[in-house]
């Protein structure tokens, strides 16, 4: 556990650093990024057999979902950088000609990163780009219940970037603790609802700013597909959001389906091959699945399945392997809705389909529950998805896929009300440790005199004629060419 | 003598009454009313045509509460409101249109747009200086993001408090736009419950009360505080106007009472004898040689406020520094325009927020050092500077951070509905005015459109080394690295 000692004098050095404006430098800032490159290129094999350890993760898995979206998300920082410094000319309305303005971006300062064990490397080094890139100083608390990705983390960012600006800060809830009790300029938090809770009234404090990147349930409606090819296409798709990240352990994982009764026998029975094919006759053995975290979590999917009407309900899969920490892909139909399956984010390989008489049905039932971080929607019918844009809401919306928002540069990732608040990727990265200071520059010259004290009528009429933009108003007044009309109210 | 009988039912607006205030607001949002553009420009029309009918009503009321001059209560306040209305409704259909977004190659095929969507149903409280206008211009951005809406105006200006009340009933949709007056029993209630969004005008202290309460619900908050707004004064600059300026932003903003008004100045210990003469002759001008008697500044909002200004001139390492007025008229709550020249830096008045009409000058030997005295306190709303000087100019936009800076004036920039408003650090979260307004309302739901042509099966397991290859290739949009894995070289 770190000391406070050395927690107040790491501190002390990053506010120095701070101060001496290097990390306002682009020069800096962009050093730094194609640091974290090398990083990304030359430890990948650390990087590998840390997810591996820590939650089982094939390579491929990791590459696809951490290493090679973040080398995508540097290099794209990277270009962008320049732009995203440049201040940006404002329009001014003509009453306050001449003059000049300007948004000027700039960084917040120290922040903090707490992130979590699902992708302890993606979602670390993900808002670290935006925080770099912005110019700030930053300490990265990475999840300690991922601790060898935590341990190369602080390793590898400590020898390849400027450790007098980036820290690691490893370790747990006490340590998360001491660090709350600081004072931030922005704190940058993915993780679960009831910490979210801690993290922000510990913010309240000293009215730091912060982002909130929570999960929810995130349900997939699957409508009738006609095309075995999209089926196919759907059900790959589906079964890679939920089985294939993370085992399930994914904030923007496939929660629970919403299909048409009809149309669900079909949905199953297809599922049911393409598991066999995706993952193998046995998942564990081919290293297709990943594994459950730690026993703690593990306990809590199992005791999902202990309420007898929910174990009634598994039509496939269902086994679980304690000593390896290992839950097969298990699909349920039809689970009780008042069953804590239905109604907590169930964060495992355990998917729920829940069968409606008509596919419509799935906009209610979608509104009347807590908005999540996404919606998904297999469908061509254009007037269900007309329906699901404009009647739910949720972080995002994604029709035909899953998941894949997450690698997307151009579109905001972030949540909406329990799914948390603020959103990062791309350029909102770099916003989302940024000031944008508003700039206004005037000159002597040009004065409206009857902006001034003592005040009267006259000076009253070439006010609301200013403020409508009348100006030819204003300068007939000014010329005791138009009569100033009758003030309402003088002193 | 104890007694038995029950206490009679409290007419006050408590947690009960707060919860079906709530409940109430969520049926009307989840009915769909408040999203249609339809409704918002009726609600909008109707708050302009309140403004419009009413404008004697609410000069009179801000009279009553501030004893704010008609023609700044007009332009600092009405006008203001009309304007940001009037905008709105111009450029709300287009805010309105979700914004295509391009895609990249590695979500290929694809194609992406961001929907605005209102975040539900919203907490405004706002603040006593300028009643009228900071209470009704979140409103507005409110509305127009098609949220239904809470207002809680500052008790500390009744009279505005309860015309608002009874106007925005009469005029109103009042199933989704609602008044509840009240103090800090009823602010607490509110606080109490689940909102979507809470907009905060106000002081540090308090804003720190309302994250904490949105906190436990994991509200977004925007929170609209102040700071002390330095204003650095160069030399070789036009004096009189200058002075003019400053004055217009001190005593001509509510007396001093404005979060982004001129808290204090520092400019070179030779010029500041001749800032101060300007200074003296404009106030003159101005306000005539007994300002206590014009009816052109307003006057401190309550007596708390009174005592609380006139605490920081107790001290007589400070009141020793006055060079300009310190009268005072404690029954009308009335203090002059003062200035004072050099005053302890660790006295009470370098160290809170003034909100009120003293101006201290600190003087330094090079103007350069002012950033650094900035820089070491709290980040303000504002920052003013006053100069010709191109290399002073850049360095104060590089060096100073507050929420905004404006060269050669002092608040104007907050009338510019292209500018985002706002504070950072201590002086706030968040900004609005104009699209911000919108914006801050508003949930960016991202839609993402695949179809089901075209996949990378790359993407799925059973996953081989090939497969690997493709991926790097892809992820890196590398076409000949993505062409040679294709070709499995």
């Amino acid at each position: 556990m770190e000391p406070i000692g050395d927690l107040e004098r790491e501190l002390e050095e990053l506010r120095e650093t701070y101060k001496s404006g290097k990390t306002k430098e682009a020069s800096w800032r962009r050093s730094q990024l194609k640091s974290l490159l090398s990083l990304l290129e030359e430890r990948e094999e650390d990087i590998f057999q840390a997810l591996h350890q820590d939650i089982g993760k094939n390579h491929v898995e990791s590459y696809r979902d951490e290493v090679g979206i973040l080398i995508k998300s540097v290099n794209y920082a990277l270009d962008c950088l320049k732009q995203w410094m440049s201040g940006k000319n404002v329009k001014l309305p003509m009453v306050t000609f001449p003059t000049r303005a300007e948004l000027v971006p700039e960084p917040l300062g120290i922040v903090l990163i707490i992130s979590s064990w699902n992708f302890p490397f993606g979602l670390s080094l993900e808002p670290l780009i935006g925080a770099i890139a912005a110019g700030n100083v930053v300490v990265l608390k990475p999840s300690e219940l991922a601790p060898a990705s935590s341990s190369v983390l602080a390793t590898t960012l400590h020898s390849y970037l400027d450790n007098k600006a980036v820290k690691v800060i490893q370790g747990g809830p006490s340590v998360g603790d001491q660090l709350l009790q600081q004072k931030w300029d922005k704190i940058f938090f993915t993780g679960s609802p009831r910490v979210a809770r801690i993290v922000m009234t510990a913010a309240a404090k000293h009215l730091t700013p912060v982002t909130l990147e929570l999960g929810g349930k995130c349900p997939a409606v699957v409508d009738a597909l006609s095309s075995s090819w999209d089926r196919e296409m759907a059900i790959k798709r589906i079964l890679g959001g939920k089985f294939g990240a993370c085992a399930g352990q994914a904030c923007i994982g496939i929660d629970y389906i919403l299909t048409e009764k009809k149309f669900a026998t079909t949905l199953i029975e297809e599922m049911k091959v393409l598991i066999k094919k995706m993952f193998g006759e046995n998942p564990r053995e081919s290293h297709s699945v990943a594994r459950i975290i730690n026993k703690h979590h593990f306990l809590s999917l199992k005791s999902l399945l202990d309420d007898p009407m929910v174990k009634a309900s598994v039509v496939y899969g269902g086994s679980l392997d304690e000593d390896h920490l290992f839950i097969e892909p298990t699909i349920l139909l039809d689970p009780p809705l008042e069953a804590a399956i239905m109604n907590e984010e169930i964060f495992g390989p355990l998917l729920p389909i829940i069968s409606l008489e008509k596919i419509e049905e799935s906009v209610e039932f979608i509104k009347s529950r807590p908005r999540g971080l996404s919606v998904y929607a297999f469908t061509k019918n254009e007037k269900l998805m007309r329906r699901l844009i404009s009647e739910t809401s949720s972080g995002s919306l994604i029709f035909n896929d899953a998941i894949i928002q997450y690698a997307a540069d151009t579109v905001p990732f972030g949540g909406v009300g329990e799914s948390g608040f603020g959103r990062y990727h791309g350029k909102f990265s770099f916003d989302a440790f940024t000031h944008e200071k508003a700039v206004v520059r005037r000159h002597f010259l040009i004065e409206f005199w009857f902006r001034f004290p003592p005040w009267n009528d006259y000076k009253m009429q070439l006010f609301k004629s200013a403020y409508r933009y009348n100006y030819l108003s204003v300068v007939l007044i000014t010329l005791g060419l138009k009569k100033s009309s009758q003030c309402s109210k003088t002193h | 003598m104890a007694s038995e009988d029950k206490k009679p039912k409290a007419a006050c607006f408590d947690g009960e009454a707060a919860r079906s205030l709530v409940k109430e607001l969520r049926g009307t949002f989840d009915a769909g009313k408040t999203k249609s553009y339809e409704w918002r420009v009726s609600q909008l029309k109707s708050l302009l045509k309140l403004t419009k009918d009413h404008e004697d009503d609410i000069i009179d009321a801000l009279r009553s509460d501030l004893s704010k001059p008609v023609l700044e209560a007009f332009v600092s306040e009405i006008a203001m409101l009309k304007s940001s209305c009037e905008f709105t409704l111009k450029q709300l259909k287009r805010w309105m249109v979700p914004e295509k977004v391009k895609t990249s190659i590695t979500t290929f095929p694809s194609s992406a747009e961001i929907v605005p969507e209102p975040l539900g149903i919203v907490l405004v409280i706002s603040a006593w200086n300028y009643p009228f206008l900071l209470s009704l211009d979140p409103v507005i951005g409110a509305i127009a993001a098609g949220n239904a809406v809470v207002l809680k105006p500052s008790e500390i200006a009744p009279a505005t408090s309860s015309l608002l009340a009874k106007l925005l009933g009469e005029y109103m949709d009042s199933s989704a736009v609602k008044v509840i007056e009240g103090a800090v029993p009823e602010t607490s209630a509110l606080l109490e419950q689940k909102w979507d969004k809470i907009f905060y005008t106000g002081n540090g202290k308090v804003g720190s009360i309302v994250l904490a309460a949105a906190a436990k619900h994991l509200t977004p908050v925007s929170l609209e505080l102040g700071g002390k707004c330095p204003v650095i004064v160069d030399s070789n600059i036009n004096l009189i106007t200058t002075a003019r300026r400053i004055i217009a932003g001190k005593w001509g903003m509510n007396n001093g009472q404005a979060c982004i008004s001129a808290d204090h100045i520092i400019t070179t210990k030779d010029f500041a004898p001749k800032l101060i003469d300007a200074l003296k002759v404009e106030l003159v001008k101005f306000y005539g040689n007994d300002p206590l008697a014009s009816e052109d500044l307003s006057r401190i909002v309550s007596s708390n406020h009174f005592a609380r200004v006139t605490k920081l001139l107790d001290d007589d390492k400070v009141s020793g520094k006055i060079v300009h007025g310190g009268q005072k008229d404690q029954s009308n709550l009335k203090i002059a325009p003062t200035i004072l020249l050099d005053v302890p830096e660790d006295s009470l008045i370098m160290n809170e927020e003034i909100f009120g009409p003293l101006l201290p000058i600190v003087t330094v030997d090079n103007l350069e050092d002012s950033f650094n005295i900035i820089n070491s306190g709290e980040k303000p709303l504002a920052a003013y500077l006053f100069t010709n000087n191109k290399k002073l100019k850049e360095a104060f936009v590089r060096n100073v951070s507050a929420g905004g800076l404006l060269i050669n004036d002092v608040a104007l920039h907050i009338t510019n509905p292209y500018l985002p408003f706002g504070g950072v650090g201590e002086s706030g979260i968040g900004s609005y005015h104009g699209r911000f307004s919108f914006d801050t309302f508003t949930h960016k739901k991202a839609v993402l459109y695949r179809s089901f042509t075209g996949d990378a099966s790359a993407r799925y397991p059973p996953y081989t080394l090939g497969k690997l290859r493709l991926l790097k290739a892809l992820l890196s949009g590398n076409i000949l690295g993505i062409i040679r894995a294709l070709l499995g070289w």
